[in-house]
């Protein structure tokens, strides 16, 4: 017995494909240095934004963003039905502080940086279900509030290795919606947390490239798509290293999407900015999808494109106990039909 | 002559930190590398292996954490020898308590200066 | 197929990712991190140095000076972290400022600053130790133990 709406084991068809109306993307200093500047509605000057801690900034950073996202389509806050978001922090307070402002509707979300895509994954089902019009699907990183809740302090002396990676200091919306113009999302793949027995914290895209090629993988099985069938497939936040190793793991699988295939780490930042394997957090996926993917979407520069945000599942207290690292990957296919 | 010398066996006793970072487990930071040199430089100090570094090397030796593990050891063991028990509770501290002290002090005084930068 | 079997299957699995892994990864640059490390320790300790000579000459004896000396590079350690200039030696130098005492003055003052705004008490107060804290857990523990079996030799 299989469900109407789904298609082999994870895939779920939209009947009547919502609608990506509207997007805003908001990025910090060093993002904005990067290759995409002209792409984001706004840039922080500094890390503060006129708030007195990082935190408070993040909330800001994604309250803005969604009021942005609203704001292109001449919309206010109190004309979307649902806000769905997450972030890095503890309790996701980011995402609950922003809503306490934004005052409508609201799930609050943990998917690490794969967050975007599963506000996307459960903002379409809810709209395609018939239960909403309009859904804001949003996610925010912030450099310094990741760095330390899961790292160090930012004065401290630290050398980073090679593989490590540099979260974003950015924050995306989408607007759904059952009617209007813009790219559509046309099915979604939920994807499994796989844990390949990784437990460098410095190296998270070795920890998440096996759950991208698993839901990579099984989006083609599911749909029964040829694997060039997408303009581009592109995963959250691999970095260079997780790229590369899901490359490998392509190659092993039997799938093919190179050369039709990159990732928002690798893609956000030019390669002299020091952020060693690229580009990380809620922000990465969310920042480049609602900003430069989009834009090429909409430019008609890309019209097929698969987004599959990755996200590193652990937590501090995992990591003191010895724990590996579990990653979960989310696709959704976003189409200009 | 004791600035070369400092600078020769101060940078080496770097040199090892930085070969355990690069060469062991990743997730080898700061705080293992501290935690590692001040116990390993009290071992050494207490079987008589460090001073003869602090002799050649003087504040190559002594600047290095492990030069402070060094005088937490013979502060312990001058205390026992003077005091007894309480001094191999008391000596150590009592040795190191002005560098301790000065870190607590200047971070808190720190702290009140500074905010995080950027 | 079992449990066993399939647990057996998995372990092989994680141990082919794991190589694979090894092999993708890139290397830290371990010679020129080295010469890094080498270079700005040393020059860290010829400071110390500098300033133990001058103390020795204006006639503190070996002990006073000692301290002293490890008194002022701890300040020299938080004066540039507060200046927001020791994460960037850091990043270059690697253990050359982090096992000298400036680094444990820089873990120590990072933390206190870091936490500063979730307050005096339980932000500065409780987490100034949250990285340098365990380093005189086991600098004390290793001092008392050496006194107490130096106490067991000498009666």
């Amino acid at each position: 017995m299989t469900a109407v709406k789904k298609k082999g084991s994870q895939t779920l068809m939209m009947a009547d494909p919502p609608y990506i109306a509207s997007w805003a993307s908001i990025v910090g200093p060093k993002e904005s240095e990067g290759p995409w500047v002209k792409d984001f509605d706004l840039i922080m000057e500094d890390y503060l934004w006129e708030e007195a801690s990082w935190e408070k900034t993040e909330t800001k950073m994604l309250r803005e963003t969604i009021k942005l996202a609203l704001s292109n389509q001449n919309l206010q806050p109190q004309d979307a039905e649902l806000l769905l978001a997450g972030d890095l922090l503890n309790q996701i307070i980011s995402s609950s502080f922003a809503a306490r402002e934004i005052n409508i509707p609201f799930l609050g979300l943990y998917g690490a940086c794969s967050t975007m895509a599963e506000s996307m994954v459960l903002g379409s089902l809810l709209i395609d279900g018939g239960y909403f019009e309009r859904v804001v699907a949003s996610a925010s990183s912030h450099h310094y509030t990741a760095e330390r809740q899961f790292r160090f302090p930012s004065e401290q002396g630290v050398q980073k290795v090679p593989s490590s990676q540099w979260t974003a200091t950015a924050a995306g919306a989408v607007v759904l919606q059952k009617s209007g113009t813009g790219p559509r999302i046309t099915s979604v793949t939920i994807g499994k947390v796989v844990d390949m027995g990784q437990n460098d914290g410095a190296n998270m895209g070795g920890a998440m490239a096996p759950a991208a090629a698993d839901t990579i993988k099984t989006h083609f099985q599911d749909t029964g798509k040829v694997s060039d069938y997408y303009d581009l497939i592109v995963t959250g936040d691999l970095g260079a290293v997780g790229m590369t190793l899901l490359g490998e793991l392509f190659i092993q699988e039997g799938v093919m999407p190179t050369p039709n295939f990159s990732d928002c780490g690798v893609l956000l930042y030019d390669g002299l900015q020091g952020v060693d394997s690229g580009g990380s957090g809620c922000g990465c996926s969310a920042c480049m999808l609602a900003g430069p993917l989009l834009r090429k979407m909409q430019n008609g520069e890309i019209n097929r494109l698969l987004f599959v945000a990755t996200g590193a599942l652990m937590s501090p207290i995992s990591t003191y106990q010895g724990e590996s690292i579990p990653g979960i990957a989310h696709a959704v296919a976003i189409e200009n039909i | 002559m004791s600035i070369i010398m400092a600078f020769i066996i101060g940078g080496s006793i770097c040199v090892i930190g930085q070969l355990f970072m690069d060469l062991t487990k990743p997730g080898i930071t700061s705080g293992h590398i501290l935690v590692g040199y001040i116990t390993a430089g009290a071992f050494l100090s207490a079987v008589g292996l460090y001073q003869p570094l602090i002799d050649l090397g003087g504040a190559g030796a002594t600047i290095p954490l492990s030069g402070f593990g060094h005088t937490l050891a013979q502060g312990a063991i001058q205390g026992v020898e003077s005091e007894g028990i309480l001094g191999a509770f008391s000596g150590g501290v009592a040795a190191t308590a002005g560098g301790i002290t000065a870190a607590i002090v200047f971070g808190y005084f720190a702290a009140v200066l500074f905010n995080p930068k950027k | 197929m079992g449990p066993k079997s399939e647990e057996l299957l998995k372990n092989a699995q994680q141990e082919e990712y794991h190589h694979l892994v090894n092999r993708v990864k890139p290397k830290p640059p371990i010679l020129q991190n080295c010469i890094w490390a080498f270079i700005v320790g040393g020059l860290i300790c010829v400071i110390g140095q500098i300033i133990m000579n001058y103390l020795l000459n204006i006639g503190l004896n070996k002990v006073d000076a000692g301290s002293l000396t490890s008194i002022i590079m701890i300040f020299l350690g938080a004066l540039l972290t507060g200046l927001g200039l020791y994460d960037d030696l850091g990043q270059k130098a690697g253990a050359g400022s982090i096992v000298p005492i400036t680094g444990f003055a820089n873990a120590i003052v990072a933390s206190a600053i870091e936490f500063k705004r979730e307050g005096y008490i339980f932000g500065v107060g409780a987490r100034i130790f949250s990285i340098a804290g365990p380093t005189l857990v086991f600098g004390f523990v290793a001092s008392v133990l050496i006194g107490l079996i130096r106490l067991i030799m000498i009666s």
